[in-house]
């Protein structure tokens, strides 16, 4: 999907990333590269400021700049861009939702990410391999259809694999399990991985070279409201003005917005990841247990990638704890034994910000001028390109975009919670 | 983790579920002038802190009583454990 004209940026690339000076570069030592973006100093006052330099935070200012020609912004990060969870996750984007609140939003961040490079002319090494969640049992197949025909309603695309059609995809699984034989799965073919960090970079370079200051090293400590008006965000770097502030900070949401005064219907939790040592390809897609919380992933590199539950308790620790390593594991061994003979090579935690009914917020809150997004739960890679055109249109318009008309603060007061899994306001359980 | 039981000493907190911030005690009252707001904010909003948080924790797998532990967010260091009941007793519940 084009969302934006710039002409001349892929000849400025094409001559900074000649072969040529590649070529050059390799002889030389690679001493005649030039940073990428500006380290600008934060101006005293900007039409936006974006709180947080992750993911959404990054995108969000490219479509400002793109979408909505507004490039008095500044994207104000507490360390260095992606340090946060869009370099800590583990990279799968699919649209496989249920709800209409939530499925034509996914749909939307599918469409952007088959365009994205192109877009931002940069490799983020988008790869459709597919996704498959299995079932196990009647009763989940019939889910899946019901899933897979929500999602084809959205203009996604879905398709139910009897056990034959995945035993020819993946003929390792465990498919005569005693206590969760695997009947077959809901496969979508769209789905797969992307580079995470590189979706940060790409989407960086891109706001800055259309005008965004992006200032690291910039921690916001609070907010600038006077008689209920936001005009400006409290730094150590001192007091920065703008006429809409728009938060985005993730993990960190409760404790940015407790700055404003406002409670959310979020907690802070962590999520771990794993990766194995490289091995030869043996994993189609992305594989996800319908049994229990496990899911998994090859890298290009070759390690298997991941992952399962949230360790359940809040934390904002950026770590987890053995008990949730070994019950991935356990989900693992259970799913495919043979996953018992890799090593596990690196583990790691990230803050999730785990919302009351698992989905998340793009809105304006009770004070003028400052806006949310925020919510994502474990899932929010996937919505990276979405969430930064939506929040932009929030914010240059006035009005939310309408496949985020739901994802609003006050859902839960009007009995509009978007619950995919139906477990109610028990953020551990999403 | 290691939650230490005020009756039965130090556990492993894989014996416990967590059902969330300790506020979950203060039910709303069902007949006051804006319960539905309040109930919102009850069972809906959080403080959600970085550092010290109290919050509710059940002995599944042991004795089957609430806990109120409180639990650093930012290191997991568990700093105090009491009985759910006391707790709430002190807060002016009957039970
Ligand atoms: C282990 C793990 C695996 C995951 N796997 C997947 C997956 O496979 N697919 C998927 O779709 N999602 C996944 N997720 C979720 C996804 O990573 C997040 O939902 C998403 O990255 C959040 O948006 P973001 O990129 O903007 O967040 P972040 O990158 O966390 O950005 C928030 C930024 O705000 C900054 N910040 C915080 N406080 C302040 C402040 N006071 N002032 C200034 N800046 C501040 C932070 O430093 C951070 O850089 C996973 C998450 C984890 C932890």
């Amino acid at each position: 999907m084009k969302t934006g004209a710039w002409i001349g940026h892929s000849a400025v690339d094409a001559m900074r990333y000649s072969v040529l000076q590649i070529l050059k570069e390799g002889l030389t030592g690679n001493r005649g590269w030039k940073p990428v973006w500006r380290e600008p100093e934060p101006k005293r006052r900007y039409d936006v400021i974006v709180v947080g330099g992750g993911g959404h935070g990054l995108a969000t200012a490219y479509y400002l700049a793109t979408v909505h020609g507004l490039t008095d912004v500044a994207v104000l990060e507490k360390g260095w861009l992606g340090s946060g969870n869009v370099g800590r996750n583990t990279t799968i984007v699919r649209s496989n939702y249920l709800l209409p609140g939530n499925e034509p939003f996914y749909e939307l961040s599918m469409k952007l990410w088959e365009g994205l490079e192109q877009e931002f002319n940069y490799n983020a090494m988008v790869s459709q391999r597919g996704i498959v969640n299995l079932y196990h049992s009647d009763a989940q197949r019939d889910a899946a259809a019901r899933r897979a025909n929500a999602m084809i309603l959205a203009g996604a695309d879905g398709v139910l694999l009897d056990r034959e059609a995945l035993e020819k995809k993946c003929p390792y699984l465990d498919y005569d399990n005693e206590r969760f034989p695997i009947k077959g799965g809901l496969w979508q073919p769209r789905g797969g991985t992307v580079r995470h960090d590189a979706v940060a970079w790409g989407y960086a370079r891109g706001a800055d070279r259309r005008g965004v200051d992006l200032i690291q090293n910039c921690e916001v400590t609070g907010f600038d409201i006077r008689n209920g008006v936001c005009h400006g965000v409290e730094t150590p770097r001192g007091t920065i003005g703008a006429d809409r502030v728009a938060v985005c900070v993730a993990g960190s949401s409760g404790k940015v917005m407790g700055y404003a005064g406002l409670r959310l219907p979020i907690e802070s939790h962590v999520l771990q990841a794993f990766v194995t040592e490289g091995l030869k390809p043996a994993i189609p897609g992305v594989i996800t247990y319908g049994a229990g919380h496990f899911y998994v992933s090859q890298s290009d590199k070759g390690g298997l990638v991941f992952g399962g539950d949230i360790d359940g308790y809040n934390s904002y620790a950026q770590r987890g704890n053995l008990p949730t390593l070994e019950d991935v594991c356990e989900g693992g061994m259970a799913l495919m034994p043979m996953i018992g003979r890799a090593r596990v090579l690196r583990i790691w935690g990230g803050l999730v910000d785990m919302s009351m009914d698992g989905s998340p917020f793009i809105d304006r809150t009770p004070v003028e001028g400052l806006l949310f997004n925020g919510g994502w739960n474990y899932g929010g890679f996937k919505a990276t390109p979405a969430s930064g055109y939506c929040y932009a249109h929030l914010i240059a318009t006035g009005e939310p975009h309408p496949v985020a008309t739901e994802m609003r603060l006050d859902r839960f007061e009007r009995g509009g919670a978007i619950d995919e899994k139906g477990v109610g306001a028990q953020p551990n359980l999403h | 983790m290691i939650i230490d039981h005020p009756l039965l000493g130090p556990r492993d907190a894989q014996e416990f579920v967590i059902l969330g911030d300790a506020s979950l005690i203060d039910r709303p009252d069902w007949q006051a002038e804006d319960a539905a707001q309040q109930f919102h904010d009850y069972q809906h909003l959080r403080d959600n802190p970085a550092g010290e948080h109290r919050e509710l924790w059940f002995h599944e797998q042991g004795d089957r009583s609430w806990l109120v532990v409180t639990r650093s967010t930012l290191t997991h260091e568990v700093l105090k454990v009491e009985l759910a009941r006391d707790v709430a007793i002190a807060r002016g519940r009957n039970r």
